[in-house]
């Protein structure tokens, strides 16, 4: 895959060698002049010194044959240009945008950018995880489609005790992936039976997240 | 109308304050408390500090309630942005951006996105007056095309 990496910080800079030692084709490119002399030291032909947010440079780097654009600046709206550039202009098949701000996740998603990372966003999923204040966990926000996996965590009171999955109504589109049982993963099928201390974990819509939690959790 | 501007700069302190005048609602935007001093000590509009692409910002200048949008950054990104957010998210019946960068201009044009690009503009007048033609009306001077304009 040829993939282009715009930004060389931090992020830009480790995730291009990365790609490199996966054997992909990479191109990173770097604004500032020190910083895109010190990357190309390193990196050698990969990293080369340009605006990724102009055209003629989008053009000079082969835009038009990459895989994957992933804009990783420090910047979301250059970010978000350069993802915008980059799907509609040159018809990158695949726009990953880097999302500084959390907030901005949304808007990027509205406007079609296919895939947005938040390392915000994935911290404070880690650190909810930590904290068990309510029985649903999100184990991962899932980018497309705003899908969430969560992990429920069956106490003496939760309704679904002694039921088996048809006799559970799940909200539209919610799917059971697995009910861990004393540290064995057991595939859904129709006998299962749901157990006190079972950990369930599944696959629910950001937005029905809540109602899943009161077909499985402690009410009130 | 209630307009809100991001970027007190040059055009868009001028901006406010003739909109100010003629007694329409103005909100402007800006990052750094100085440029606000382009306004002038009669300003009769809100000032209000901030970036301009954080919803936070924006819905404290009033953009939920704004009939336009204006974005006047020096940063033609935060521009297309600003003015992105304004439409996709806050539903501002009218958004226009500044873009100095001709390519990207017309891009967004494209999109659907109403653009000035006041380097194809300017550039355009300077070379009517340098061949001794008459300038023409605005409308001519604006079209852009694809890979920047051919001026």
């Amino acid at each position: 895959m040829y993939v282009i990496v715009a930004g060389g910080g931090k992020v830009g800079h480790y995730l291009t060698r990365a790609l490199i030692a996966a054997e992909h084709e990479v191109l990173l490119v770097e604004k500032d002049r020190s910083r895109a002399a010190y990357l190309a030291e390193e990196l050698g032909e990969v990293a080369v010194r340009g605006d990724a947010c102009e055209v003629r440079t989008m053009r000079e780097i082969g835009m038009e044959r990459a895989d994957v654009v992933v804009a990783a600046t420090g910047d979301d709206e250059d970010n978000l240009v350069i993802c915008q550039m980059a799907k509609r202009r040159f018809h990158v098949p695949r726009t990953i945008a880097r999302v500084n701000n959390p907030q901005n996740v949304d808007i990027f998603h509205r406007l079609g950018i296919d895939s947005t990372v938040s390392s915000t966003k994935i911290i404070f999923n880690l650190i909810e995880q930590q904290i068990e204040t309510d029985e649903v966990i999100p184990l991962a926000p899932l980018q497309r489609g705003n899908i969430e996996i969560v992990e429920i965590d069956l106490g003496p009171e939760s309704p679904v005790v002694g039921k088996t999955i048809p006799n559970v109504r799940l909200p539209q589109n919610a799917l059971v992936i697995s009910v861990v049982r004393d540290d064995h993963a057991i595939l859904p099928n129709i006998d299962v039976e749901f157990k006190q201390g079972d950990t369930v974990i599944a696959l629910v819509s950001a937005d029905k997240e809540a109602e899943l939690r009161q077909v499985f959790a402690e009410t009130g | 109308m209630n307009v809100v501007i991001l970027g007190c700069g040059r055009i868009g302190s001028t901006l406010a304050r003739s909109m100010a005048k003629d007694g329409h609602k103005v909100a402007i935007i800006d990052q750094n408390d100085d440029a606000f001093r382009r306004l002038g000590p009669d300003f009769t509009g809100d000032m209000v500090l901030g970036n301009g692409i954080d919803e936070d910002v924006l819905k404290r200048s009033g953009i939920e309630r704004a009939d336009a949008f204006v974005a006047v950054t020096n940063g033609d990104n935060t521009n297309i942005m600003s003015v992105q957010i304004a439409k996709e998210k806050f539903r501002v019946p009218k958004a226009i951006a500044r873009i100095y960068d001709p390519i990207r201009a017309y891009a967004y044009q494209e999109l659907g996105i109403e653009t000035i690009c006041t380097t194809v503009i300017g550039a355009r007048l300077m070379k009517d007056y340098l061949l001794g033609k008459e300038w023409g009306m605005v409308s001519e001077y604006c079209a852009l095309a694809d890979e920047g304009a051919q001026i």
